[in-house]
């Protein structure tokens, strides 16, 4: 095996990552979903610690190997190349966004039950149930998507 | 190097197959940190929560996303690779693992249903041992798939 192919290698592994942190974070998202109850909520979101290392590896990772791949075998200024970097900005700005709202949503889940009230939380619900941070989850969704799209079809490659 | 000039006829099936793979690891990373939580709790209280999204997750996403992954490997494989005799090691780590993958993912599947509904009825007295038997082939089916991932993408003879 040579360095290209281990390159390849850990920029797919880290793009599997990026997106299992995605699947994560939908299922937990799904699985909270109208939720109100601040244990409840606080439970949920255990997983997602899980999600937070994959996100931050895959996103590294692939940056990393994926230029160290363009600069080795391809061209940096190459339009699939140019427009792979875009959306992996925008996926970073998006999933930020995004990761900002619902730590901020897990954060008061797990404030509320260190104070000891487990009653019904309004605020928990409408947290999660916000159109903010669904906006933002799918809006990583779809530029991750779009991602996969031009790494595997490379156009004007 | 095949992979990085193949045919533009390959880049929809080989999406789908990267698309479907992406997804199985998520989900069944997703399952287990959900089981490994569910196993490391004594409590009814987290262990019922964690048994039943660990459930559902298999079910509605690890199930489904096998077989895009599987439907989307076998049309790229049509496109020649099934022609090369003797198959490469990749080709063959891939099918080895993903027909025994999928087996094993439909039995953790069932394991863990009737584990989180004897843990449901029984409020956690019974039903651990199958959630956790399903907890052990799952992560064995996520090393063998992160292993695989590595195998396809590097290709080594």
């Amino acid at each position: 095996m040579g360095l290209y192919d281990w390159l390849l290698a850990l920029h797919v592994l880290s793009a599997f990552a990026w997106v299992s942190a995605l699947v994560l974070y939908s299922v937990v998202l799904a699985a909270s979903w109208g939720a109100s109850i601040p244990s409840d909520v606080a439970r949920m979101f255990r997983v997602t610690k899980v999600g937070d290392v994959l996100i931050a590896v895959g996103m590294i990772g692939t940056i990393v190997f994926g230029v160290w791949l363009a600069l080795d075998e391809y061209e940096i200024w190459d339009g699939w190349i140019i427009a792979a970097l875009v959306l992996w900005l925008a996926a970073a700005a998006t999933g930020g966004r995004g990761g900002k709202h619902y730590n901020g949503v897990r954060d008061r889940a797990n404030a509320l039950v260190a104070e000891g009230r487990n009653e019904p939380s309004p605020e928990l619900t409408a947290g999660l149930q916000s159109t903010r941070g669904l906006m933002f989850h799918s809006a990583t969704v779809v530029i991750t998507l779009a991602l996969l799209v031009v790494m595997i079809y490379k156009p004007g490659a | 190097m095949l992979a990085a000039i193949r045919p533009d006829d390959w880049n929809f099936p080989l999406l789908l197959h990267v698309l479907g793979a992406s997804l199985l690891l998520g989900a069944l990373i997703t399952a287990v940190t959900a089981q490994l939580l569910a196993w490391k709790r004594r409590g009814p209280a987290d262990v019922i929560p964690y048994a039943r999204l660990s459930f559902r997750t298999l079910l509605i996403a690890a199930i489904p996303a096998w077989f895009l992954m599987r439907i989307g490997g076998e049309w790229v494989a049509s496109k020649g690779w099934n022609d090369i005799d003797p198959a490469p090691a990749w080709l063959d780590i891939g099918y080895l693992t993903a027909e025994l993958g999928g087996l094993l993912i439909l039995v953790s599947t069932i394991l863990a249903g009737i584990g989180a509904r004897r843990l449901g009825r029984s409020n956690g007295e019974q039903g651990a041992t199958l959630v956790r038997v399903a907890t052990v082939l799952v992560v064995l089916v996520t090393i063998a798939y992160v292993i695989t991932t590595w195998a396809m993408s590097a290709k080594p003879d």
